[in-house]
């Protein structure tokens, strides 16, 4: 089976560990990845922003850098959801878009198609899940993240208060409603300091800039750490102290 | 002090200049939102009415054990009604007026005024009793009742406290979070006629003091003036759902009866009925049912109801909406509130920014989808939610309200293109899909990204960022991006791997 991966631009330029973290993670679960180079994005920016053309061509384009895989993994969830959401929307209109395979978010891929709960994992730290508003499957009752989560040792998972709700980011959202973004996200830190977590992750880049962005504003107590990287440390191969 | 960075740089100061340009017409969305978010006793109040309504219908969901089944049959209801909607809006005509019921059509809100101002002018009653609708609200029946010389009284109690205190008609106020005990016994105690000063802020007592004035009022009155849950097009009835029961002994008691309801309103048959009540109850309260669910038929004849029934049909807009595919998912919507309470936009910002009667995420496609798109405010709209979808979850007739908002922002900037000056967002979007167009193209213009952003940061953050993109900023921080990125470290990578 070939799999791509695919890096959004946020965590292609900002966030790189996120994909180092995914890459080095699967290949040592013995998956071999490819990283077909003429990606660029695939859409989400322009489509949540009301860009359809726009949209449409650059879903032409994802689905066209990536026929030639079985299957893409990507550490985005809010990108699986697009082009599992809107893609076959656009391909009654464009059936060049028809040619995208199918895209799992990260934790999808390990839970339902490698069937690996225990990745090997090695994180002694007390641990929060942000569940990503935008992943292909509703997030409220999504048990995956936290089963990955359970199996990686010396991690101590603790329970985020109103768990589903969204952090605020929502892409334009967050600056178009800068104010009320914020409002939103306020709150979610006080929901994080409840949990007593000292480590934030979430199944997306996107979400993270949103929490790890208010967190550093305010000089917070918590890291902010993508998903992907929890389960990537190993004892020979900790994360980065620093997180974001 | 040294100027920020961005202060120095042309190109940013265009870019602001373009974001200060305002189209006309009422506020934008974000710029209520900015005041909203100041009265911080009303988004309390806000959240904590939501985590507990929340709660309640967590717990009747949970005595549904076919919740979903449930779910899709009140959609499918709903989408038959809708689909054959000039059919059966013929046939509800039709069946009401054989069982005496009169039936008046009106294409805006201008014309109900009108049809309802004739009606109440020629039975001569001086008085009339409105219950709490959103229809009635939105076509502004009060106002123009008030205006021929006859006194409207309200009749639901949080439109009672709404009206006293001289409230624009602007929200449901139930949802809206505007009066707490210490305000409602504010303004009981200024405006109702008999109320005691040492009325407390009792909600028991202050309930039972508005129910004495409401009871004589609802008990005189020879007009009553409802909107309308359903209108069942088999049997030509009319169907009210309350928790008060004002609805029901208004229009018990009064001599004319009359029923302002959108044309959406329509469901098929009485057997489509059954599903719609109990999702929609559940929906509204958690409750199996809501406490008082009335069925009109059409005139009494016995003398133990309203002689006279009439029913204004109501347009403006909905015909407009019904033609687009994102219109028709959007008008399934049965008003049951139950998005409101779980869409974290409207828990911080209220009903106010919304600017219209529907507030909430539903509010925020449907009054675009009513009303257009040519204005500031209705333009905003779509953009007003973070598309985390709980208000999908929560519908209880299947609304996928994130597809509707996406859609009309498609339409929103669909319709700027043909601006002969392009927006500097979308001067934005448009250069982004050419460097997007291509990898090469893409990484140059990341390597140039990289670079100023680096410039921007201290200590590994950047704190202002320039132009359009200092929203991000004003509360939030950005990572100084690393020097490099994925991709030019996977090939890299694969260059010392040599393969």
């Amino acid at each position: 089976m070939r799999i791509g991966l695919f890096v959004a631009c946020v965590t292609d330029s900002l966030f790189p560990a996120t994909a180092r973290a995914t890459l080095h993670l699967l290949e040592r679960l013995g998956h071999q990845v490819l990283f077909p180079q003429g990606q660029t994005c695939c859409g989400q920016v322009h489509h949540t922003s009301g860009y359809r053309r726009e949209a449409m061509t650059l879903a032409a384009r994802f689905a066209d850098v990536f026929s030639g895989c079985d299957l893409v993994v990507t550490p985005s969830a809010s990108c699986a959801a697009m082009v599992r959401r809107a893609y076959p929307r656009f391909a009654t209109r464009d059936p060049a878009v028809a040619r995208a395979p199918r895209v799992l978010e990260l934790t999808e891929f390990l839970v339902d198609v490698a069937d690996t709960v225990d990745v090997g994992a090695y994180f002694p730290y007390r641990v929060t899940y942000q569940p990503t508003c935008q992943a292909p499957r509703s997030p409220r009752g999504d048990e995956r993240p936290l089963r990955l989560l359970r199996a990686v040792r010396g991690l101590e998972l603790v329970e985020l208060p109103r768990a589903g709700e969204c952090c605020g980011f929502g892409g334009a959202f967050a600056w178009k409603n800068a104010d009320t973004s914020v409002a939103i996200v306020a709150d979610r830190l006080r929901d994080i300091g409840q949990s007593g977590a000292e480590v934030v992750c979430a199944s997306d880049d996107a979400c993270l800039t949103q929490i790890s962005g208010a967190l550093s504003r305010l000089r917070g107590a918590v890291r902010a750490l993508h998903i992907a990287e929890v389960l990537a440390a190993t004892e020979a191969g900790p994360a980065p102290a620093g997180g974001r | 002090m040294p100027r920020p960075t961005h202060q120095r740089l042309p190109w940013a100061q265009l870019l602001r200049r373009g974001a200060e340009r305002r189209p006309p017409g009422p506020p934008r969305f974000a710029d209520v939102a900015r005041e909203t978010l100041e009265d911080t006793r009303s988004r309390r109040l806000r959240a904590e009415a939501g985590a507990r309504l929340r709660a309640r219908r967590a717990r009747g969901r949970a005595e549904e054990p076919a919740w979903e089944a449930m779910r899709a049959e009140a959609g499918e209801a709903r989408e038959r009604a809708l689909a054959d909607l000039e059919h059966h809006l013929l046939s509800f005509e039709k069946a009401a007026e054989t069982r005496g019921t009169r039936v008046h059509w009106a294409r805006d809100p201008a014309e109900v005024r009108g049809i309802v101002t004739d009606l109440v002018v020629g039975t001569g009653a001086r008085d009339a009793v409105l219950t709490s609708s959103a229809t009635l609200r939105e076509t502004g029946v009060a106002r123009a009742l008030a205006g021929a010389g006859v006194r409207p009284h309200e009749s639901a109690l949080a439109d009672l406290i709404a009206a006293l205190a001289d409230d624009p008609p602007t929200a449901e106020s139930r949802a809206s979070g505007r009066h707490d005990r210490a305000r409602a016994r504010e303004t009981l105690l200024r405006h109702l006629p008999g109320a005691p000063s040492d009325l407390p802020d009792d909600p028991v007592v202050l309930v039972e003091a508005a129910r004495d004035h409401l009871r004589d009022r609802l008990l005189e009155t020879a007009v009553a003036i409802t909107g309308a849950n359903f209108l069942v097009a088999e049997t030509g009835s009319v169907v009210l759902m309350e928790t008060e029961g004002n609805a029901r002994m208004a229009a018990t008691s009064a001599d004319t009866l009359i029923v302002v309801a959108g044309i959406d309103k329509i469901v098929a048959s009485r057997s489509d009925l059954g599903v719609l009540l109990r999702t929609w109850s559940r929906s509204a309260t958690g409750d199996p049912l809501v406490p008082v669910v009335t069925e009109w038929g059409g005139p009494d004849r016995d003398g133990d109801g309203p002689r006279d029934v009439h029913v204004v049909l109501v347009d403006a807009g909905r015909s407009r909406a019904l033609a687009a595919p994102a219109g028709r998912d959007a008008l399934r919507c049965v008003h049951c509130t139950a998005c409101l309470d779980v869409c974290p936009v409207f828990e911080r910002v209220g009903a106010r920014p919304y600017g219209s009667v529907r507030p909430g995420p539903i509010g925020a496609a449907l009054t675009p989808l009513l009303e257009g798109t040519a204005t500031a405010r209705t333009a905003s709209l779509p953009f007003a939610s973070t598309l985390c979808g709980a208000c999908a979850d929560v519908c209880p007739v299947g609304v996928d309200v994130p597809e509707v908002l996406l859609e009309l922002r498609a339409r929103v900037v669909d319709e700027r293109r043909a601006n002969p000056v392009p927006t500097p967002e979308s001067v934005a979007m448009r250069s982004a899909e050419w460097v997007l167009g291509d990898e090469r193209r893409y990484a140059a213009a990341q390597a140039t990204a990289i670079r100023w952003a680096r410039l921007l940061a201290r200590a590994g953050r950047i704190r202002r960022l320039p132009g359009l993109l200092g929203r991000w900023t004003e509360a939030r921080d950005l990572p100084a991006p690393p020097t490099e990125p994925f991709r030019a470290w996977w090939r890299r990578r694969r260059a010392a791997d040599g393969r």
